[in-house]
């Protein structure tokens, strides 16, 4: 829209000129300039300076204190079993969450408006309600006679529970907006089903897969409220690292909480960085 | 969660001019008057001026008790309509917490050095001149079994067999804790052994340990949800588990430590809470404190009959060796000796197991 | 984003979109293959969500009618839940209004640092709830904090929890808005600026409307989210009952200490979760309608 009216020349230059940019943004001025301070303040209160005082005070003590901090056995252990959880569970989404978005996008059939509405629920749940779920169903008093209490398989079961949305809901879209001309081709072509699948719609997907899964595992590497009721918090065994960082703060050991809590940031960040290379250059390649 | 369809750039500019904004101003107005209106009843909701409103901050196990004790006060003249804000926690972290701000007017802790530490800054000096020497309540170490005692334990020494799985809270944040494993060691010396096998005797409990649970409480739970074969904890919260209708059963050893809590009011802490105190160490109060299964500090205490004991008519008996902490040197001495980080026995060891 | 747009094989604009429906195509017989995918995808959100669910439901109705009264309508459970509904109003508030602020500013102007600005609303969402609650400590506890001469309670009170809940549910909103924003364009308002509206009325009459439903999505996420808040709460709470204990550190104590009402409570939570859930499917943009 290009703006001819007279008049325009005083009043709206600025915008004419800034529309004129390619990227359609204006430059700042006093007002939004404000609101950039303001922004910028409650940005820095909030979020800012509290992780900045994570990692400072995780490595107060040099590499060495927080590295010291880092492995001792309790630590150490429950960060091996947070990250290969997480790993796990990632992976498992990437596969199971990639067939249920299949089925919810490709399928009809009676009840899957129930299915769709379900599966969000462990999305929007507070954590310490989907805790209590699963130890009602799968804990010591399960109706079924399932005891996973104090268990691997049951921090596994959590973290499952809480990351289901995550993979399917990226995976969605993106399967819906894909263009069947390609598939029907292939399959003019003498192409199984399968191989349409692993040629076709595969590489299309991957992307948004790898989106979900990595969202899922960073989420699953802080998961705490969920966790905490069905595994027990057996050091060595069922411990994760939120819950390590948390009875550290409870027993006054902030320099150790922080050192492990700086690790899981760390973690989490460089995955949630590497998503967003892989999933740029897959943009570029497809 | 669902992406937000994009379908906007259909829309005319005109039709936008023509004010419909309705719902946005009214979602924005009622969102706006929410906040303003919790911003005001939070504050009428944090002030602590009212000295009917009192602040109690325990440790975990105590809450069974304290909820009846309230109960209790509120019939009495000093504690009518009072209003209750209780905190419950492993009393090492309770402790830490009221020193890093958490409020408080009353202050029940598992063990003396929990309260000694808010002296002056949050506690009187002579919080202990009182006839009872501060203390509120006793009770003994117990082991705690599953219904039945599966494993036939009789005593400490059952406890160093292979085999079984005991749960025990951390001492590092567990007045509980501390409690049991000055029980465990000590159980060696009243019968005459020495430290070296004391310590021979602890490393082989820690080496059965397989919870460290942060509190009490905690460590009950943990113990009911099915971990372990055995719960070192304290007597009264064996009788309170089994009250809550739990299938246990719990020995009380031959040699055990007399376990002495302490109670306090706070500087700041208004009248109320100083009738609650005295309230605590009254006959009544007792009576209350022996029903929920904690050994009274009155003496001449009439017991009722408590629910969930070994032997309701005896709730408490009398244990054959039974270690006090003036036996042991005082909290210093026991500090000192076993938890100080990193000479302390107990640290030795846990950092041994590490 | 062509992703998210429907697809062109449905022409009717003016049914509502719905996600998930597959466009409309000849029916093709159903394969084995078809049934299996459907049952093990079925069968898997069952086993994990629905089935749990269910026996809490059951667990909660079983003791009956008036235990539920009893346990939900109790001093502690009424504190509870007043408590929660005044940290949930301020933080949403917040929410909003920064929330609308940061979306304008991605979206509209050019300066330096905006994609730190970008990056920086995303870190919640990859932080665990007790760093969350560890990090606000450091910063605004009252022994060694970093800021703990402001003389206001932070920790072990309201302020401290606004703030808590607040960061896990900063990305929401804006999430929402940075969108239909971006769709939108700079063409309405300089449009009506040329018509002569000023900046107020801009943002009032073009703004506003634009982002209505997108901030109404963002807005029950929010309010969900807030609700449901634990671990970041818990670290800086102090848990106190009857005063700084919300529903869901409710659910978590009567759980710990074997208290009757875990169950209840809990359903109290669930119910305003789907009610949430149901709400934000039922946002449709007005198809059709301006």
């Amino acid at each position: 829209m290009t703006l001819a009216a007279p008049g325009v020349e005083r009043r709206g230059a600025g915008f004419r000129r800034a529309a004129a940019q390619s990227d359609g943004r204006m430059p700042l001025r006093t007002a939004a300039g404000l609101g950039l301070g303001a922004a910028v303040l409650w940005l820095s209160l909030l979020v800012l300076l509290p992780l900045a005082a994570v990692i400072v005070k995780g490595t107060g003590n040099g590499w060495s204190g927080f590295w010291d901090a880092l492995t001792t056995r309790e630590a150490l252990s429950a960060l091996r079993l947070t990250v290969f959880s997480s790993i796990g569970v990632a992976a498992l989404n990437a596969v199971i969450g990639t067939l249920i978005a299949w089925v919810l996008v490709r399928d009809r059939f009676r009840g899957k408006r129930v299915v769709e509405v379900v599966i969000d629920i462990p999305f929007a749940l507070p954590t310490i309600v989907a805790g209590l779920v699963l130890l009602t169903l799968y804990g010591p008093h399960s109706p079924v006679g399932v005891n996973w209490y104090a268990t691997t398989r049951g921090v596994i079961l959590a973290l499952l529970f809480v990351t289901l949305p995550f993979v399917v809901r990226t995976v969605q879209p993106v399967l819906i907006g894909l263009d069947r001309e390609v598939e029907e081709a292939a399959a003019s072509l003498g192409a199984s089903r399968f191989t349409t699948f692993l040629r076709v719609i595969l590489p299309a997907i991957l992307p948004a897969i790898a989106g979900g899964a990595a969202l899922a595992f960073a989420r699953a590497m802080g998961e705490y409220g969920s966790v905490v009721l069905i595994s027990g918090g057996l050091q060595f065994k069922t411990e994760i690292s939120s819950m390590y960082v948390y009875s550290q703060i409870e027993n006054d050991q902030l320099a150790a909480a922080a050192a492990t809590a700086t690790a899981l940031l760390a973690i989490s960040l460089v995955v949630i960085g590497l998503l967003d290379i892989v999933q740029r250059w897959a943009a570029r390649r497809g | 969660m669902k992406r937000f369809p994009m379908n906007r750039m259909r829309a005319a500019v005109l039709s936008r001019l023509r004010g419909r904004h309705l719902l946005a101003t009214l979602t924005v107005a009622l969102v706006a008057t929410v906040g303003l209106v919790a911003c005001t009843s939070s504050n009428a909701a944090t002030s602590s001026g009212n000295g009917k409103r009192l602040s109690v901050v325990a440790y975990s196990v105590a809450k069974p008790a304290y909820d009846a004790l309230q109960k209790g006060f509120a019939s009495t003249t000093g504690g009518s309509g009072v209003t209750w804000r209780s905190s419950y926690g492993a009393s090492g972290d309770q402790s830490r917490a009221v020193q890093h701000g958490q409020q408080a007017d009353y202050l029940a802790f598992s063990l003396e050095p929990d309260l000694t530490r808010l002296v002056p800054k949050f506690v009187a000096s002579d919080w202990n001149n009182g006839p009872t020497k501060g203390l509120v309540s006793e009770s003994v170490v117990a082991i705690v079994v599953r219904k039945g005692n599966p494993k036939k334990i009789t005593g400490w020494d059952d406890l160093a067999r292979s085999g079984v799985k005991i749960v025990t809270p951390d001492p590092g944040s567990s007045g509980s804790a501390k409690w049991n494993i000055l029980a465990a060691y000590t159980h060696v010396l009243a019968r005459g052994g020495t430290d070296a096998e004391a310590e021979t005797y602890l490393k082989k409990f820690y080496a059965n340990v397989v919870s460290k649970p942060d509190s009490g409480s905690k460590a009950t739970q943990t113990f009911l949800n099915g971990t372990g074969d055995v719960l070192i904890s304290y007597e009264n919260e064996a009788i309170a588990a089994r009250q809550k209708g739990q299938a246990l059963d719990y020995i009380v050893p031959a040699e055990s430590i007399l376990i002495e809590n302490p109670a306090a009011v706070t500087v700041t802490a208004p009248q109320a809470a100083k009738d609650f105190l005295t309230y605590v160490v009254s006959a009544d109060g007792q009576k209350v404190l022996a029903s929920k299964g904690f050994r009274p500090v009155l003496a001449g205490t009439s017991l009722p009959t408590v629910v969930g004991a070994n032997d309701p008519a005896k709730p408490f008996p009398t244990v054959a060796h039974l270690v006090t902490v003036a036996d042991l040197g005082g909290w210093n001495a026991i500090n000192k000796k076993y938890f100080d980080d990193p000479t302390g026995i107990v640290s030795r060891i846990e950092a041994g197991a590490q | 984003m062509d992703s998210q747009i429907a697809p062109a094989a449905t022409t009717d604009l003016s049914a509502p979109i719905v996600v998930g429906k597959a466009p409309t195509q000849p029916r093709r017989p159903r394969r084995t293959g078809t049934y299996v995918l459907r049952s093990i995808a079925v069968g898997y959100v069952g086993v994990l969500v629905l089935v749990p669910l269910a026996v809490v439901v059951w667990r909660t109705i079983q003791p009956g009618l008036d235990t539920f009264w009893e346990t939900v309508a109790d001093r502690t459970a009424v504190h509870a839940i007043v408590l929660t509904g005044v940290v949930t109003g301020i933080t949403v508030l917040l929410n909003v209004v920064f929330g609308i602020g940061m979306a304008l500013l991605l979206v509209r102007y050019r300066f330096p640092g905006r994609r730190l600005l970008n990056i920086l609303i995303d870190l919640p969402l990859a932080v665990s709830p007790i760093v969350v609650g560890l990090a606000l400590i450091l910063v605004y506890g009252q022994e060694g904090g970093w800021l703990s001469g402001l003389g206001v309670q932070v920790i072990y009170s309201i302020p401290g929890m606004v703030l808590a809940t607040a960061f896990v549910s900063l990305p929401l909103v804006v999430r929402e808005l940075v969108p239909v924003l971006e769709e939108e364009g700079l063409d309405q308002e300089l449009a009506a600026r040329s018509l002569g509206a000023n900046a107020r009325q801009c943002f009032r009459r073009i703004t506003l409307p634009t982002i209505k439903w997108a901030l109404a999505y963002g807005v029950v996420l929010s309010l969900a989210r807030a609700i449901g808040e634990f671990g970041a709460v818990k670290v800086v709470s102090g848990n106190v009952i009857g005063q700084t204990q919300t529903v869901t550190l409710l659910v978590d104590e009567r759980a710990e200490q074997f208290e009757p009402g875990a169950y209840q409570a809990s359903i109290l939570l669930i119910a305003v979760t789907v009610i949430c859930i149901v709400g934000v499917s039922l946002i449709h943009p007005p198809e059709g309608r301006s």
